[in-house]
């Protein structure tokens, strides 16, 4: 089972690179902010195999779920951050 | 045997998640637009993670650790769509402009709702 899990770390390190590609050369910041959600979402399940691999999955779901709330409070900061900041994103 | 039954199930999940999160992650390339790719991000990629989650529910059993997996199952499903509705909202409030097919690909049907 740990050579699956170690499978599936590397699988989702290669998925990540996709929205990476969205953050880069995103035309709106709105794009970029979609891209940094999503990697934030697969970047939970790598630490929680990470924990799973270390055999200290009580320590390591903290971390994660941390990473979680911090993923969401990160976007709802931004998204009204850019209300008072409109000229500044290029449409 | 329920041992083996129980990894299958647990195996099967994490797979299932696995390719959610590959659909999610290349709509989020494919789409014409930012409100089209929000619509893949935010619900594919939070299916995906869920049924990552729950795999993995399966796979610990009923410990302490299976419950804050639960947690973390219903943080996600609360708030990324939350997220991502925050974000939409906001571009339509600033007047990022949505995305219409152009004219001439358009065929009769749609010539006769303009």
């Amino acid at each position: 089972m740990d050579i699956f899990f170690i499978i599936i770390a590397q699988v989702l390190c290669i998925i990540l690179l996709i929205p990476f590609y969205r953050v880069i050369v995103g035309p709106t910041v709105f794009d970029r902010l979609l891209g940094a959600t999503a990697i934030g979402s697969k970047i939970i399940t790598i630490v929680l195999l990470i924990g799973f691999m270390f055999d200290r999955i009580d320590m390591f779901i903290d971390i994660s779920l941390g990473y979680a709330i911090l993923n969401f409070v990160g976007v709802i900061a931004m998204a009204k951050y850019f209300k008072t900041s409109a000229r500044f994103c290029r449409l | 045997m329920m041992t083996l039954l129980f990894h299958i199930l647990a195996v099967l999940l994490m797979l299932g998640g696995v390719f959610f999160m590959l659909v999610g992650s290349i709509g989020l390339n494919r789409m014409p637009d930012f409100y089209t790719r929000s619509h893949a991000a935010g619900k594919v990629d939070t299916l995906g993670i869920m049924m990552f989650l729950a795999g993995m529910m399966v796979f610990e059993g009923w410990t302490i650790n299976s419950a804050k997996l639960l947690l973390i199952i219903a943080f996600v499903a609360l708030t990324s769509p939350v997220a991502t509705h925050a974000l939409t909202r906001r571009a339509l409030l600033i007047g990022l402009k949505p995305w219409y097919r152009p004219k001439k690909d358009r065929g009769d049907s749609h010539a006769m709702a303009d």
